[in-house]
């Protein structure tokens, strides 16, 4: 902003590529203000509040706060809650994960070489990435009833029984990651479709005369090992979305029945909004970091990687 | 090694026909260039042979048999690509050893993992090893064996994608412009050595390309298409020498051939502004003929020179381009004449422009190439008298019956044709 | 050489077809492939098509034991009626669309310049301002949550439109982003832009902004999308139904007003979700390249 007042021609070469370096700086620091002071504000100062806040008891609107050193890290190692709630998060994520990304793949590779047909499928499975999960689970949740639903009314007509798919503690998680693929297959297909875009005709061809006979040689040839670094790419990014699993949970099963669909994001949730064990939240918090950093470093390390050839 | 067919192919993409009736009979061992401009249909061709791309009707048949129903590894032709398509993660020799890999080991001596289970496929590696040295070392490249292709020179990607080509032995190789992507000074360089690889391997070479240079250097015979179909087929020599169609003639020979505007005279013969040239036009009088010369079949003399047998038309120099070994002249026509000229002199030719009153261009009534309205080449029966047999079939067409105007000397064999000298009246 | 004669003929063991038998191979990989295809979307279009049909049936046929697909009576105006009435619906859109914009709006004022900087611009501190937007994009909202929440309910601003949008007003992404789509532009231009006497503000504003278009509109794209979506932040700031975002309204709306009004939820789904999903198939281009260009959701 202050840059717009200093642009007035130096009649001095020298002066000039000084007052150019000058204006540069000045006009740096002004355009990254703003943007340096939110950050600081929603994220590095928030941080640091966090971090403090795990080594206390703070509750919200509690009067005396100790100060707990590790604790509350102590506590969660063998709180059953955060046990059973990580537990769950990965049982989710190692479903949705080979779900999406081999769906996501299996779609794409399908679809590569459809011509006319093509727009309209990548329409139908991208439709779940735009709509809003909350009302789409709602309307699961409906489906999925016990009496009303078609799927139990389709398993009654075939002669089984009725299954309680969300309040079966057994098949609640297994339900849950199907929606959770059934919102991701879209977004990892365009990723994978992208990928395949990339790699040349040309060698397909190739391929073809070189005696790749089936539709398996080309897919091991050439396929799988050129998108390579687009797999890694969704398998990260998808364990990511996977691990922050909240919405589905929050609006269909509230971490039931009996806490055997507790996320670690609806426990976190749970203690710091519901609770207001605000340092214990925190704590939580930090080990949710951690992991999601985990995976971004992963990411990092991967992507940097990804030029071998 | 193997003789390749075409008969009648046609194609059309969507109900666009990009190829239609194409006859084509590639002998075996023969080096067959198809040359062309771009969206002449050529690519498309080498592609429905190598039966990468279906054709919408006639047949493929390579040694006789029809390969239409078989699919590309099993027609036995290998390709090179322009792009070279080299598989981008796999080293150099699994690049090479891919084909031998495909055809020897089964599908689950193939799979990542499983394959570690069998022993026979030890030992076919390890004769594919054998075979894929023996092909990389004749093309030099042995040493890059452990590279991957990102790791290459464009001349040595080139080598890799031949050594592709060659370590399973086709019946033919059939190469899409794969010295486009390489830099000026090595495709010149590799159009030698692929001339000379074919010489010593001895198999039928089709090859695509859109540049009259690399169709003239390295072919047995050169097929010139354009919009789908084939304009000419015959050797080099056959091309430059007697055209059989005006956009050959344009598209061969570098600086392009000089058109000038003609009509039939009442006469019946080529009257070129104002002048009759002893030449029949074979076509009714008064209509419209294209009369093609090549820069180096003009003769410069100062003005008001006369030579026996030869035509003259007057004109001035506008510019000269110093090559080196000769200059090319542009030369601007003058009354009655009209348009431009180039045509190309051998070393020194100061005396002649330094003129001012303006030059004369001459030559010989038998080196013009007339061409109706449509484009087709008109035999003067005087002019190539040897030409007896109907021009229609291009194989009928003798190439001793040309003449190459580019050597004074009769009898004397000309270098870069091949042909024999012109006579000379 | 001798040992690989040509053979094209179908030999023993290749695999020689007849044009009858390619053609049959052919429609019997195109029935598997679509076969696959259309399961596949049957799975995914199941919700859509039970939410439209539902949302038009009378409860008698929802709750009815033989259930059928297309309803007997048309019970649409009821449904979306009653939805309407009971929950401010069209209330919750237009929160949706309130803050949005506003995210999208400052977003794109704070982020442009500031790639600009960072992109084309040397001034202190530069390296350290791009560590921390790598930094930033590695952190989930969730994890500022708490000290953001601790710190609005201290200056009593939950239960606003600003406690629903201040975390996002500084995108990472958006810094990211443009970075990269800046420093492929010319900067030929920008000197020249320079020597006629341009701001640097004038230069971001005039000349880089225009060109940027496309990296602006995926952003704008993935900004929306995430937004009107969103529901881990809205839950923690906004308890008041009339401040509340559409998936809120709709948690809002699924727990207190229906109970197992089934019609009249899914009529409020439909509405909910319809904005979005029309602008989806109206710009399907822009949408999946807006979506996918930012990678990370």
């Amino acid at each position: 902003m202050m840059a717009s007042a200093v642009a007035i021609a130096a009649p001095v070469p020298v002066v000039r590529r000084d007052r150019q370096r000058l204006i540069e700086k000045l006009a740096g620091c002004g355009f990254a203000f703003p943007a340096f002071l939110l950050l600081l504000l929603t994220n590095l100062v928030p941080l640091a509040v966090l971090l403090y806040l795990s080594f206390t008891n703070y509750e919200l609107g509690a009067l005396d706060t100790r100060f707990l050193g590790l604790d509350n890290f102590r506590k969660a190692v063998t709180d059953p809650v955060l046990r059973r709630s990580l537990a769950n998060t990965f049982v989710y994520v190692a479903i949705v994960l080979p779900g999406a990304v081999g769906l996501g793949l299996l779609i794409a590779v399908l679809l590569h070489r459809r011509k006319r047909t093509r727009t309209f499928y990548e329409v139908v499975y991208f439709l779940p990435v735009t709509s809003t999960l909350i009302a789409m689970a709602t309307v699961w949740q409906f489906i999925l009833h016990p009496n009303l639903g078609p799927v139990n009314g389709m398993l009654r007509a075939m002669g089984f029984g009725e299954i309680a798919f969300l309040s079966e503690p057994a098949y609640v998680l297994p339900t849950l990651a199907a929606i959770g693929i059934w919102q991701l297959v879209g977004f990892n297909m365009v990723l994978f479709l992208a990928g395949l875009s990339a790699i040349p005709r040309d060698l397909y061809e190739a391929a073809e005369i070189d005696g790749c006979r089936s539709g398996i040689d080309r897919f091991l040839t050439i396929t799988w090992p050129l998108l390579g670094p687009t797999t890694m790419f969704v398998i990260i990014t998808t364990s990511i979305t996977a691990f922050k699993v909240f919405d589905t949970v929050a609006v269909m099963t509230r971490g039931g029945p009996m806490g055997s669909s507790e996320v670690l994001l609806y426990a976190i949730y749970l203690e710091g909004y519901q609770y207001f064990h605000m340092g214990y939240a925190a704590a939580l918090t930090l080990i949710f970091l951690a992991f999601v950093l985990l995976f971004s470093i992963l990411q990092t390390f991967v992507l940097e990687r990804r030029v071998h050839y | 090694m193997a003789r390749v067919e075409l008969k009648s192919i046609s194609k059309s993409f969507g109900g666009v026909p990009v190829l239609s009736g194409i006859e084509l009979d590639v002998a075996d061992g023969e080096f067959l260039t198809l040359v062309g401009a771009s969206g002449c249909g050529k690519s498309t061709l080498i592609r429905i042979i190598a039966g990468l791309e279906p054709q919408s009707s006639g047949s493929v048949l390579i040694n006789g048999a029809p390969v239409d129903h078989l699919r590309p590894h099993e027609r036995q032709v290998a390709m090179v690509f322009q792009s070279y398509a080299l598989y981008p993660h796999m080293r150099v020799f699994a690049n090479i050893g891919l084909p031998l890999m495909m055809s020897r080991l089964n599908l689950f001596e193939r799979l990542p993992i499983i394959r570690m289970l069998s022993a026979r496929r030890r030992r076919v590696m390890a004769e594919i090893e054998s075979e894929v040295r023996a092909v990389t070392k004749q093309l030099q490249i042995d040493a890059l064996l452990e590279r991957r292709p990102s790791q290459l020179s464009g001349g040595q990607r080139q080598r890799v994608a031949l050594g592709r080509a060659m370590v399973r032995h086709p019946a033919a190789f059939l190469m899409d412009e794969p010295l486009s992507n390489l830099d000026a000074k090595l495709r010149v360089h590799m159009r030698t050595e692929l001339a000379e690889l074919h010489d010593r391997l001895g198999t039928t070479f089709i090859y695509v390309t859109h540049d009259q240079v690399e169709a003239m250097t390295m072919s047995d015979r050169v097929a010139m298409m354009d919009n789908g179909t084939i304009l000419q087929i015959g050797r080099p020599g056959d091309l430059y020498m007697r055209p059989a169609n005006l956009k050959v003639a344009q598209f061969i020979g570098t600086p392009a051939i000089n058109l000038l505007p003609a009509k039939v005279s009442s006469a019946g013969s080529v009257e070129l502004f104002g002048a009759e040239l002893p030449i029949r036009a074979r076509r009714p009088a008064g209509s419209a003929m294209t009369l093609g010369i090549r820069p180096e079949a003009i003769t410069l003399a100062p003005l008001g020179t006369s030579r026996p047998g030869m035509h003259l038309l007057p004109g001035r120099l506008r510019r000269s381009e110093n090559l080196g070994p000769e200059h090319m002249l542009h030369i601007d026509l003058t009354s009655p004449a009209s348009g431009t000229i180039i045509c190309s002199v051998a070393g020194d030719h100061e005396p002649l422009t330094s003129d001012s009153r303006g030059l004369a261009l001459l030559f010989m009534p038998s080196a013009c190439h007339v061409f109706d309205v449509e484009g087709h080449r008109i035999d003067d029966v005087e002019a190539a008298s040897a030409a007896a047999a109907p021009s229609s079939d291009p194989h009928a067409r003798a190439f001793g019956a040309t003449l190459c105007p580019l050597l004074p000397k009769a009898g004397e064999p000309c270098a870069p044709c091949g042909g024999p000298a012109a006579r000379t009246s | 050489m001798d040992t690989h004669l040509p053979s094209p003929h179908p030999s023993p063991g290749g695999r020689g077809r007849s044009p009858v038998g390619t053609l049959a191979r052919r429609a019997a990989t195109l029935f598997v492939v679509h076969g696959i295809l259309i399961a596949g979307a049957v799975f995914i279009l199941l919700p859509f098509v039970w939410m439209l049909i539902t949302s038009i049936k009378s409860p008698a046929e929802i709750f009815a034991v033989d259930f059928s697909l297309w309803p007997k009576h048309f019970n649409a105006v009821e449904n979306y009626g009653f939805a309407l009435q009971k929950v401010p619906l069209l209330r919750f859109a237009a929160n949706g669309v309130i803050v949005c914009a506003g995210i999208l709006l400052i977003q794109l004022l704070v982020a442009i310049p500031c790639a600009y900087a960072l992109a084309k611009l040397r001034f202190p501190g530069r390296t350290a301002l791009f560590a921390l937007v790598l930094m930033g994009l590695c952190i989930p909202i969730q994890v500022p949550a708490l000290p953001l929440y601790m710190g609005l309910a201290q200056v009593g601003l939950l239960n606003t439109y600003f406690a629903i949008m201040m975390p996002f007003f500084s995108s990472v992404f958006a810094i990211f982003l443009f970075r990269q789509f800046f420093r492929s532009y010319p900067d030929e231009i920008i000197h020249a832009a320079r020597l006629d006497g341009m701001s640097e503000f004038e230069i971001v504003w005039l000349i880089v902004v225009p060109s940027a278009w496309p990296a602006i509109a995926a952003f704008s794209v993935f900004s929306i999308v995430a937004h009107w979506n969103d529901l881990y932040w809205p839950l923690i700031v906004i308890s008041d139904t009339h401040l509340a975002t559409p998936p809120l309204g709709m948690m809002f709306f699924a727990d207190a007003e229906t109970g197992s009004n089934y019609g009249a939820l899914t009529a409020a789904a439909t509405v909910l979700t319809a904005p979005l999903v029309v602008a989806f198939l109206i710009a399907r281009r822009r949408f999946i390249e807006g979506i996918t260009m930012t990678g990370i959701k």
